[in-house]
């Protein structure tokens, strides 16, 4: 916004070499609420003599009181910004000196230094001091840029403009449109997406991918609206497009996720620095409600599926419960504790990376285990409700993710066992003898002949589908969560994308 | 903030004025309501439409609203909507 300065060449006198005099234009801007305005109100009188009397003239404009101005030849009322929002003005006292109507030369706040040169008046602003710094513009207001952007500029936004009735309420008309997951969504106005874009420096008009089941692109500027309806703050921006985007990853198979049949739903959890930075939360009730970004960055996961990619409940969307994880499911990873690693670093991230883990879950099961103080005891006591997903004999197009809590933590943590170890545990655990696995696609179907041959044969719960063991939750309760899914390697699987 | 101009979160591929339901293509084997908004009348304009539907055999009912100034309480539309396939509404004088 801010235009190029040019420098001018200041025309010499051709018998002395000192600069000519010539007539100079000067646009001023002040408010009364700012002191070092009050103080250059007399500086600029003169500024405004010397000006007239080489035939220019100084316009000075005021952003509150427009009597503040009262008694200058051209003073004027700036109340509505215009003028400082086309000058791009972000100090008061400003002063710009104009050659052929253009800016040439501006000075910000007071220095008396600059103000001689600016103006070619020697002994402007003696007796004042040398230096007082201006006040912020009106047009830096909070929310004021938006605004103004909205106002007087081209906000760059590409996306059709729906106008509501004059007389309707907005929230209602975005219930109306079919906008909503059923609670009530934050109107997505100009300004407020303006101002979430101010999230991130990405560009609005960037394509992130394609959202199914419509495979509509999915901008920048989309995820916006979406973020504004769900809640978002800008700065939840970055962990909300990189959530979008793991979402979108071939591997974690979007459309099956939200197509499907079974209660499933993406899941996003967050690794790193930006989870605290941002406030999210790792604790207690950390899959519940209360927390602003946890609920909305979930939020606008589902939104953008709905809104975008069309998929909706009764739709494409053929859930026979569904769950209340399907407004929204987002937490952080509770990093707190260092004797184990974090999911991510897990994975070979470290932990100055932040990262967004997308995986497909249908709730949360709770197990609890008052008793339990070996960490052998806590495992067999966690493998039974493992193996119940779905059914005991599930094998196949199943998978989990454990979510240890604060005090089953402190049980491993005290045996000296690491999350490797734990998972080893478990997993020789859930070894299923042949004639108790269900019999088709779930069970016997994905088993080698050389496997059913002998009904004692052990085979894997999780045959083809991941299990992972997190951290999260309060620190006070002797319980843990499982967070289960279909899916499987090749088909619907956690994926994992830093966030930058 | 002016709320009156929204951003459309959608892949807008569907119009901005939303169309209105189909018509059905016959009303043979439908329910249909007859609402008089209580304006003056309205009930013999109803009334000779009751007769005219009643004898070539469609189902009606009939509603009221207690006066053309009042909105219909939401437990009328809702009886209207959960007893009737389509609804005539009595209007204007």
């Amino acid at each position: 916004m801010m235009r190029a300065m040019t420098q001018v060449a200041v025309p010499q006198n051709q018998t002395s070499g000192k600069p000519a005099v010539v007539a100079q234009t000067f646009v001023a801007v002040v408010k009364r609420e700012c002191e070092t305005c009050v103080m250059a109100m007399p500086v600029l009188r003169q500024v405004e003599q010397q000006a007239e009397r080489l035939g220019g003239k100084l316009e000075i404009h005021v952003q509150d009181d427009p009597g503040f101005a009262a008694g200058f030849s051209d003073a004027r009322d700036d109340s509505e910004l215009a003028t400082s929002y086309r000058y791009n003005i972000d100090t008061v006292p400003t002063l710009i000196r104009l050659v052929d109507g253009r800016e040439d030369k501006r000075v910000v706040g007071w220095r008396r230094e600059e103000w001689q040169a600016i103006t070619g008046m020697a002994s402007l602003g003696e007796g004042l001091p040398a230096f007082r710094p201006g006040c912020g513009s009106i047009t830096m207001d909070p929310g004021m840029p938006a605004r103004l952007k909205v106002k007087y500029g081209n906000t760059g936004l590409a996306s059709r403009r729906i106008e509501v009735p004059a007389l309707s309420d907005p929230v209602e008309a975005c219930y109306e449109r079919g906008w909503s997951d059923g609670l009530p969504v934050v109107p997505p106005t100009e300004e407020r997406v303006l101002e979430m874009l101010d999230g991130t420096s990405r560009s609005p008009r960037e394509v992130i991918g394609t959202v199914p089941p419509n495979l509509a692109e999915c901008t920048v500027e989309k995820v916006a609206i979406n973020a504004v309806m769900a809640g978002c703050r800008p700065e939840y921006m970055p962990v909300v497009l990189t959530a979008i985007e793991a979402a979108l990853m071939p591997g974690f198979g979007l459309h099956g996720v939200l197509a499907t049949t079974n209660a499933c739903t993406p899941v996003v959890m967050v690794n790193g620095p930006i989870a605290r930075a941002i406030g999210m939360n790792s604790k207690g009730n950390v899959f519940g409600q209360g927390n602003r970004a946890n609920a909305a960055i979930g939020r606008t996961l589902q939104l953008v599926v709905r809104n975008v990619g069309g998929g909706r409940p009764g739709e494409i969307d053929r859930s026979v419960f569904g769950s209340p994880a399907k407004y929204s499911f987002c937490f952080a990873e509770d990093e707190e504790d260092p004797r184990w690693e974090s999911y991510a670093v897990s994975l070979g991230y470290s932990p100055k990376q932040s990262t967004v883990t997308v995986f497909p879950g249908d709730g949360i099961t709770q197990t609890i285990d008052h008793i339990s103080r070996s960490p052998e005891d806590l495992c067999r006591s966690y493998a039974p409700c493992i193996r119940a997903i779905y059914h005991p004999g599930h094998i196949i197009g199943v998978q989990a993710f454990l979510a240890i809590g604060g005090e089953h933590q402190n049980v491993f943590y005290d045996a000296g066992w690491s999350k490797t170890r734990v998972k080893e545990e478990l997993l020789r655990l859930l070894m299923i003898p042949v004639r108790e696995v269900v019999p088709g696609r779930s069970g016997l179907t994905g088993l080698t002949e050389e496997e059913k041959a002998n009904p004692d044969n052990l085979v894997p719960k999780f045959k083809n589908g991941t299990f992972n063991i997190i951290r999260a939750g309060g620190k006070a309760g002797k319980y843990s969560a499982i967070i289960s899914s279909i899916g499987g390697r090749g088909s619907i699987e956690p994926v994992t994308k830093e966030i930058k | 903030m002016p709320e009156n101009i929204l951003l459309d979160p959608t892949a807008e591929t569907s119009p901005v004025i939303q169309p209105r339901l189909a018509r059905p293509s016959s009303i043979a084997g439908k329910t249909i309501g007859l609402f008089d908004i209580a304006k003056m009348r309205g009930d013999e304009f109803l009334d000779r439409l009751d007769e005219l539907l009643t004898t070539r055999g469609h189902t009606v009912k009939r509603y009221r609203k207690k006066h053309f100034t009042h909105l219909a309480p939401i437990e009328l539309k809702q009886q209207i909507k959960s007893e009737c396939d389509l609804v005539v509404e009595g209007l204007a004088d």
